[in-house]
């Protein structure tokens, strides 16, 4: 028999093609994603090699980072902006890349629109210039976030160089409690692990939790590997995993399919697999978590109090929470319920999916939008938007209060005209609250789930939503 | 294209305290709006150094010119924007010693021939104190030595052999080693029925 191995173990040995001199492995990368601002440089590198695309057959191009979520004609008012969407679709042009553009009806943030179109598949290698290319895991995919450098070299030769990578399997057992999603999962492990916890690690999520998670679920949790310092992380693919992918445009369709399905079984983790480390949490630990500082592991439960660093473990941690305090302008020991916000996001790749929209419009009629907050929505893609018109979730939002908006990016780092303003304090429902993200250098982001941030839009102040929306233990 | 082989960089100094130094404060993300990486040198912490008001250590006259950057854990972290080390690059650094670097930023940075080379924390602090103490004091850090120098002294610097071997010896920059394979490329893809047809 032969020894068991993780999913990471058999999708790394059937795409490296061989080992470079410095030790490093030259890896297939068989689906290429890529977007408009990581990728024009490379373009460029390309044309002074005098080289072209390998695979572009094998490569994907979307448009996401710059889009305005508002006024769409072109040219965009930002000429910047506008420079680089030209670039791409020059670019794509030239070596027949498929391209979905802002009139295809399938554009969107690039790590929805994989999945989406079904071309996010199971033991595949996937690379994008976005660290948030973690997402496309959670199809059972080692999909790697790279620089620009790396993109030329996908670009030429469909592979990059890479050392592999330690796995470590993080099981949440149990049950969540009400109230409580896969975004409070993620940011539970991160304040859990830390910030550089990952680093030389893959994440393999596994246990009930994740077992009865839909795929948008998996896609929030993978999506923020790369802030817990993890390269890759991914969940094994499952009844549930197929089920998602069944008759998406790029998926396998009639004989080809059960071939596909077959093989995307045999690449999960083998049972009694080793792995360089295993974290258990229990479902039932995790609370509706925020963050209160300047990197996404200083998150702390609702009911908590931002932490004093006269308390702190050591010297480091003192200095680190007091430079956060110092930005983000709040009181040691003060509970972080009841701090007042200017701005709500709801949007970016880690929850501005469908299920995140309709989540909140379960909870939403009967509330209005706090004066004084500027509530925005902005669905990742525009199938996303589609559906949500369709079954009216738009005018829910739009009767509470919030602004809806077109698919992109948006404020989560506000390279489009969404952006805070001054100090502003933002409830966000997206990944990275580093001191200046979104788009104001003195602005200020709470990280938290989509419901908190409705929760926090509608009393215009942070607060529990599962006492704002009165949702209760399950009986 | 022969590649520089790095291995020793000599040069002044200067410390960017703090750990967890994300890429958004390397670069902000309004400076990722170009299709060049020319120009980025300007934008390298420009949140940080409008917030210091011209105490920021790279707006500090006695460090101008400085060659290695001194930084302290998780250096690197955040977004994948290869923007981060080619504005570090352009500013004028051509190596970052750090207590440690995420990820993908030292993929990066590796990638465009710009060392990422860790040294522990004590160590970092001695190098720190002494070029404040003296700013024109110039450090060597030997990759092939695996120590940096400075006046008589020396610490210890460690790095992921790879990437070491890869400045050494010229290979920094992968491409042409990754084109050499294509033939093998053909061989891998053939065996993936999702690239190859199922």
């Amino acid at each position: 028999m032969q020894t068991p191995k993780s999913l990471f173990e058999k999708v790394w040995e059937a795409h490296a093609v061989r080992k470079l001199k410095n030790g490093q492995t030259q890896l297939l990368i068989g689906t290429h994603l890529i977007h408009e601002v990581t990728s024009p440089q490379a373009f460029g590198m390309l044309r002074d090699l005098g080289l072209r695309v390998a695979m572009p057959q094998r490569t994907f191009a979307t448009v996401d980072h710059i889009v305005p979520t508002d006024q769409r004609t072109e040219p965009f008012s930002d000429p910047l902006a506008d420079q680089m969407i030209k670039a791409l679709r020059k670019n794509c042009a030239e070596h027949g890349i498929t391209y979905f553009d802002l009139g295809s009806g399938k554009q969107g943030i690039v790590h929805m629109v994989g999945p989406e179109q079904g071309i996010t598949q199971p033991g595949s290698t996937i690379a994008c210039g976005d660290s948030h290319t973690s997402t496309h895991g959670a199809f059972g995919a080692i999909a790697l976030g790279i620089g620009t450098s790396q993109v030329r070299d996908v670009l030429a030769t469909q592979t990059m160089a890479l050392s592999p990578l330690k796995v470590r399997r993080i099981e949440v057992t149990g049950r969540l409690r009400p109230g409580v999603y896969a975004k409070d999962v993620i940011l539970h492990i991160i304040r859990t692990l830390g910030v550089n916890g990952g680093t030389g690690y893959a994440y393999e999520y596994a246990g009930e939790v994740f077992d009865r998670f839909s795929m948008d679920e998996r896609m929030t949790v993978c999506n923020m590997s790369i802030e817990g310092g993890a390269r890759v992380g991914y969940v094994n693919p499952d009844e549930t995993t197929f089920e998602y992918l069944k008759g998406r445009p790029y998926a396998p369709k009639g004989a080809d399919w059960d071939r596909a399905v077959a093989h995307w079984r045999s690449v999960a983790s083998d049972p009694g697999c080793a792995y360089d480390d295993v974290v258990v949490i229990r479902g039932e630990d995790i609370a509706p978590t925020i963050t209160w500082g300047i990197n996404p592991g200083q998150g702390i439960s609702i009911e908590e109090a931002v932490p004093d660093p006269a308390h702190a473990s050591s010297a480091d941690e003192r200095t680190s929470i007091g430079e956060a305090l110092a930005y983000m302008k709040l009181e040691p020991g003060a509970p972080i319920r009841g701090t007042r916000i200017d701005v709500a996001f709801l949007g970016s790749c880690t929850n501005a999916r469908l299920s995140d929209f309709q989540e909140v419009a379960r909870y939403l009629p009967g509330h209005r939008v706090a004066p004084g907050v500027k509530a925005i929505a902005v669905p990742g893609s525009q199938l996303v938007s589609a559906v949500c018109a369709e079954l009216g979730i738009d005018r829910v939002f739009r009767e509470a209060g919030f602004e809806w908006r077109e698919a992109g990016c948006s404020m989560c780092l506000a390279m489009n005209p969404d952006k805070l303003v001054g100090d502003q304090v933002c409830a966000s429902s997206s990944n990275r609250n580093f001191k200046g993200r979104q788009g104001s250098p003195t602005g200020r982001t709470l990280l938290m789930s989509p419901l908190m941030v409705a929760a926090a839009a509608v009393t215009g102040a942070v607060a529990d939503a599962r006492e704002v929306f009165s949702l209760r233990e399950a009986s | 294209m022969a590649l520089e082989k790095i291995s020793t960089i000599t040069g002044r100094a200067v410390t960017v305290p703090g750990n967890d130094i994300d890429t958004d404060r390397i670069i902000p993300a309004r400076f990722l709006k170009c299709v060049t990486f020319d120009a980025l040198g300007e934008g390298l912490f420009a949140d940080d150094r409008k917030a210091a008001e011209g105490q920021h250590p790279l707006d500090n006259p006695i460090y101008a010119g400085a060659s290695i950057l001194l930084g302290g854990a998780n250096f690197g972290c955040g977004s994948s924007r290869e923007h981060a080390p080619q504005a570090i690059k352009k500013f004028g650094f051509r190596a970052v010693v750090a207590e440690s670097f995420a990820e993908i930023f030292f993929g990066n940075a590796t990638n465009i021939g710009l060392a990422c080379v860790n040294a522990a924390r004590a160590d970092i602090q001695t190098l720190s104190a002494a070029i404040a103490a003296d700013p024109t004091l110039e450090l060597t850090v030997d990759l092939a030595a695996q120590q940096i120098r400075f006046g008589e002294r020396s610490v210890p610097l460690t790095m992921r052999e790879a990437a070491r071997d890869a400045l050494i010896n010229g290979r920094w920059d992968p491409i042409a080693e990754l084109l050499e394979g294509s033939d093998a490329v053909g061989n891998t893809a053939a065996g993936l029925p999702y690239v190859s047809g199922w």
